[in-house]
């Protein structure tokens, strides 16, 4: 495996900057997700590091050596694509032994045997090798392709959502499964979704994209508790954080400079002696935790609770902040660091 | 404004039963969830509730009239499709006003009604704006508004939210409960996601093999499901599943499991198998120094205001929803205890879940 770094790469398509002067490096056996909604530049990175892009300006590296003129081919990256993209008459083996039969490759039938039964057990495939990838279900087509990747021992792996495809239950298991098989191979991943909860089990650190640049990245602990600014902060955490005018609750030690204060769901106080006013909107019983919006002097809050939440719509209680959770910003959206305070984050959250 | 009420309806096609034996009652003012995997039956049984489907046996019944037998069109109900149908052409008040313009009624009321509807649901500001102006919320808000202008006994709603992203679809599920819980109609709602028939229901009738397997409110659902499926199906992540050993006599108070004692609530019922299999939540186990059950931590993955860990014992994979000032390391042997008074006890064979002092508990029924 191997490490790879963007320096100062530009791409631009027309008058759209797809990738704006982004400098990011993946460390050798690390997992890299990169976050943002549509349009913001994830899959262009993705391509630009697999050839597939040139960049306008700024250079890519593998593992110090500059590949920016090099062809696709000669990059040696792997490639797993949204959709399985297998070669439907055949079987789970003989797609997971192309790359490997592939002109200019030299493995023996032997290696190439070992190699995929290799990956199908680390994939948990081995039963449907022989299987026509028709005759698979969702889950396995993904994982045959996802292997198709894994057998070559390429310089990185990028990933562009992946499991999105896939139902909820199928993808919560290959999330775990995927990881899994990074740490064990110690395989440089660059992976590529909109959603925020694979980003934050999977990754090592989160980049999170915004229009082609790249606002912030660090571990997802980092990132959900110090998010950089409003927008990094708005795109971590369900339900969203709720950011409130200045005023709304009150909160110890607000810094100067504060235009508006982020306050996560479950920093969210309810019932709480000397607390400010609020009539609950709605109630949402999600099984482990309840979901509660509130009206607080004309503005709606969300608080994130345990399972037995025992409020109804209407009904009046009085709200706070958890002492030492509240995010600042200024009038930029910029996070205002408070000072020290930061790292005393562990929630009293599920009582 | 209506009940609804289904007896005993069958649908079958050529071969297939896609609706066997359905029984339940929607009432008057309720956001009613249909929920199950594809194939399940419950857009059909949506569809025959609407008319566009007649029952093969059995009865519908409209605020106690039988409609069984009669056209959509008699039967005042509105289904609302995927929320983005709509006329591109026209404007946001042409949209919304159509379906009173083609029932012939007068302008001035159709005006008043028009502008009633955008009030209701804050879209009064682009009225009239053209459609390809509007964001995607003010979207489906217009087609939103397209249905209640009706002023329907009942909304039905068959996947609406579907093809919205889900940062999205969660915003668009408060707005509907909030909606709903402004203007009180009937709402039938069929879904395959269980995050959205959670958020929004007062009930939800959980559906598999176009049978109908529990009716109750969300919270009943996930604590006190009546199947293993509907156990399954219902929570993020899903319910864990542990093989018990051995018969069990009713007054039980615990299975066991790998030759450890796991303690249950007490059963009502005996269960004459030689195996059982237990439910418990990834919230309700614990982990200690030493538990009920030993094992190796596989995963760690952090979500904010909690994780969730994986870990794999002899008695298979398990995960467990831990605040966050819990410390734990990959590869670590940790134990973990159950909440006794939460784990569920199913029926390997009939897949049903045992009565016990769980099922007895307050709320039930």
């Amino acid at each position: 495996m191997a490490e790879v770094t963007l320096q100062a790469v530009t791409k631009t398509f027309g008058d759209t900057v797809a990738v704006k002067d982004l400098d990011l490096t993946i460390g050798s056996g690390e997992f890299v997700v990169l976050l943002g909604p549509t349009g913001a530049g994830k899959t262009t990175t993705l391509r630009l590091i697999a050839g597939l892009e040139r960049p306008d300006a700024g250079r890519v590296l593998i593992d110090g050596t500059d590949v920016t003129a090099l062809l696709p081919a000669t990059r040696n990256v792997a490639f797993v694509f949204q959709q399985y993209s297998l070669y439907p008459h055949y079987t789970a083996f003989d797609n997971m032994a192309f790359p490997l039969r592939a002109p200019g490759q030299h493995f023996s039938a032997e290696q190439i045997d070992t190699r995929v039964r290799e990956i199908a057990k680390l994939l948990r495939i081995e039963s449907k090798l022989q299987n026509r990838a028709t005759q698979l279900s969702g889950g396995e087509m993904q994982r045959v392709a996802i292997g198709r990747a894994l057998v070559r021992e390429p310089t990185i792996f990028l990933m562009d959502e992946p499991l999105s495809s896939l139902d909820a239950k199928l993808r919560e298991g290959l999330r775990v499964e995927l990881k899994r098989i990074q740490r064990d191979l110690g395989a440089t991943i660059l992976y590529v979704t909109h959603d925020q909860l694979e980003a934050m089990t999977l990754a090592d650190r989160i980049g999170v994209l915004s229009e082609g640049e790249l606002v912030q990245l660090g571990t997802p602990r980092e990132v959900y508790e110090s998010p950089r600014n409003v927008y990094v902060a708005r795109r971590l955490g369900s339900p969203q954080i709720n950011l409130l005018d200045l005023d709304l609750l009150p909160v110890a030690h607000t810094p100067n400079g504060t235009a508006s204060v982020g306050v996560r769901p479950e920093d969210v106080r309810l019932h709480l002696k000397g607390g400010i006013p609020a009539s609950v909107l709605a109630v949402e019983h999600l099984g482990a935790e309840t979901v509660v919006l509130l009206n607080v002097a004309g503005s709606q809050v969300h608080a994130l609770l345990g399972a037995s939440a025992p409020l109804r719509v209407g009904e009046e209680t009085t709200i706070g902040v958890r002492d030492g959770a509240a995010i600042f910003f200024d009038g930029k959206g910029e996070r205002i660091d408070a000072g020290g305070a930061s790292g005393v984050k562990e929630a009293a959250y599920g009582t | 404004m209506a009940d609804i009420d289904l007896r005993n309806v069958k649908k079958q096609f050529d071969d297939f039963v896609a609706v066997r034996d359905s029984t339940f009652k929607i009432t008057n003012g309720e956001f009613f969830v249909m929920l199950g995997p594809s194939g399940c039956g419950k857009t059909t049984t949506l569809r025959m509730i609407a008319g566009l489907e007649l029952p093969t046996s059995g009865q519908i019944l409209l605020d106690g009239e039988d409609v069984t037998f009669n056209r959509a069109s008699q039967r005042d109900i509105a289904f609302v499709f995927q929320l983005f149908a709509l006329y591109p052409h026209m404007n946001v008040r042409q949209n919304v006003a159509f379906p009173l313009v083609s029932q012939g009624v007068p302008r001035r009321e159709i005006r008043a009604r028009v502008e009633e509807t955008a009030r209701l649901l804050r879209i009064d500001n682009v009225l009239n704006a053209r459609v390809s102006s509007l964001s995607g919320g003010d979207r489906q808000r217009v087609a939103l508004g397209r249905a209640i202008v009706r002023r329907p006994k009942a909304f039905l709603m068959d996947e609406p939210l579907g093809a919205l992203d889900a940062e999205f679809r969660e915003l668009m599920c408060e707005e509907l409960r909030l909606l709903h819980n402004r203007i009180g109609a009937t709402t039938v709602y069929v879904t395959h996601d269980q995050i959205e028939a959670m958020s929004m229901a007062d009930r939800i009738a959980v559906m598999d093999g176009g049978e109908v397997l529990q009716v109750a409110p969300p919270s009943e659902i996930y604590a006190r499901p009546a199947t293993r499926f509907v156990a399954g199906f219902i929570g993020s992540p899903s319910m864990n599943f542990l093989p018990g050993h051995g018969r069990l006599p009713a007054g039980a108070t615990s299975v066991r499991v790998n030759g450890s004692k796991i303690p249950v609530p007490r059963l009502h019922e005996a269960l004459d198998h030689e195996s059982s299999v237990l439910g418990v939540r990834p919230e309700h186990i614990g982990i200690a120094g030493d538990g009920a059950l030993n094992g190796r931590v596989f995963a760690v993955e952090y979500m904010g205001s909690r994780q969730l860990i994986t870990v794999d014992t002899d008695a298979g994979r398990l995960r467990v929803r831990a605040p966050n000032t819990i410390h734990v390391n990959l590869g670590e042997v940790v134990g973990l205890n159950f909440d006794a008074e939460r784990v569920v006890v199913f029926d390997p064979v009939s897949d049903r879940a045992l009565a016990s002092d769980l099922y007895a508990g307050p709320g039930h029924g």
